[in-house]
């Protein structure tokens, strides 16, 4: 079932989710998408270009960031827009991993092109980890 | 090594890649790897249930196909980017429809922008796709950095 997208109103949080990231979820998403960077399996290889750690594929963190959007809206179909741009690497540590939380609200509604643009709060701990994360969805 | 993105390839425009065959088993693959429940992901039962011809691609699976171009991209020396140097700075997907095993995707890029801030370059790049009807299904927008000497 969907939203209606008179029933909405701006401000209003329409999903949170907690999202857990280990290693594993990193392999797992290196050979679903095909980017196979070793930055985001290998701790020497990350150490050697400079960075605090092994980290989440940015491609992982928006796909998994837009999840509980799709579940709320009712599927996949429902989304017409979605962007966002990469502010803070997410470290994932080999034993503990990292932890994404998720607030989606709404940011925007346009009853004439039936759609509801929903804002997204992306963190890593306390950092946010992506900036100006946008989904516009069509709702009936 | 030149460091600077050569600026003449703005408006340039890729040739169409080959055609993809979205498989259902690379779609509920990908699904499972970014977290989705979405039945209509998994299974091509409850996918044909909600009106669809097999299992709905997640969002973001769009970038297994833009991949595809920015090696392109990637691979043009006279670009003279290096991979090495490359940050994703943004993203974009815009949907005329959600993608469908079965479908048969082309992708075609065109830079959309060059531009310098400081030692770094921001490039933008489009990748408009079609399926086998040539009608369109998303477009995929990325903005890559590339950083210069520090």
């Amino acid at each position: 079932m969907s939203p209606r997208l008179s029933d909405l109103a701006v401000g209003a949080i329409v999903a949170e989710r907690t999202i857990p990231l280990s290693r594993d979820s990193l392999v797992r998403y290196a050979g679903a998408s095909g980017d196979f960077n070793p930055i985001h399996y290998r701790d020497d290889v990350a150490a050697s270009v400079g960075l605090p750690g092994v980290l989440a594929h940015g491609m992982l963190t928006m796909g998994a960031a837009i999840q509980p959007v799709v579940d709320w809206a009712g599927g996949a179909h429902r989304i017409r827009d979605y962007q966002t741009r990469f502010t803070r690497p997410v470290v994932v540590d080999p034993a503990d991993g990292a932890e994404i939380t998720v607030i989606a609200k709404v940011g925007l509604l346009d009853a004439e092109a039936g759609t509801a643009r929903i804002d997204l709060t992306v963190r890593a701990g306390t950092d946010t980890v992506l900036g100006k994360t946008q989904v516009l969805v069509a709702l009936d | 090594m030149p460091v600077t993105v050569n600026p003449a390839i703005q408006g340039r425009v890729y040739p169409p890649t080959e055609p993809y065959l979205v498989g259902r088993e690379k779609v509920r693959e990908f699904a499972a790897a970014v977290g989705s429940i979405d039945p209509a992901s998994s299974s091509a039962e409850a996918a044909r249930d909600a009106g669809f011809s097999d299992v709905v691609a997640p969002p973001t699976f769009a970038v297994v196909i833009q991949e595809r171009t920015l090696a392109q991209l990637l691979a043009d020396e006279d670009a003279g980017i290096d991979f090495s140097r490359v940050v994703h700075g943004d993203q974009r997907f815009s949907f005329s429809r959600a993608i469908v095993a079965g479908d048969e995707i082309t992708a075609t890029m065109t830079v959309t922008s060059v531009k310098s801030l400081g030692a770094h370059s921001m490039v933008t790049a489009s990748s408009a796709m079609t399926d086998a009807a040539g009608e369109h299904v998303v477009t995929a927008i990325s903005t890559l950095v590339v950083r210069g000497d520090e």
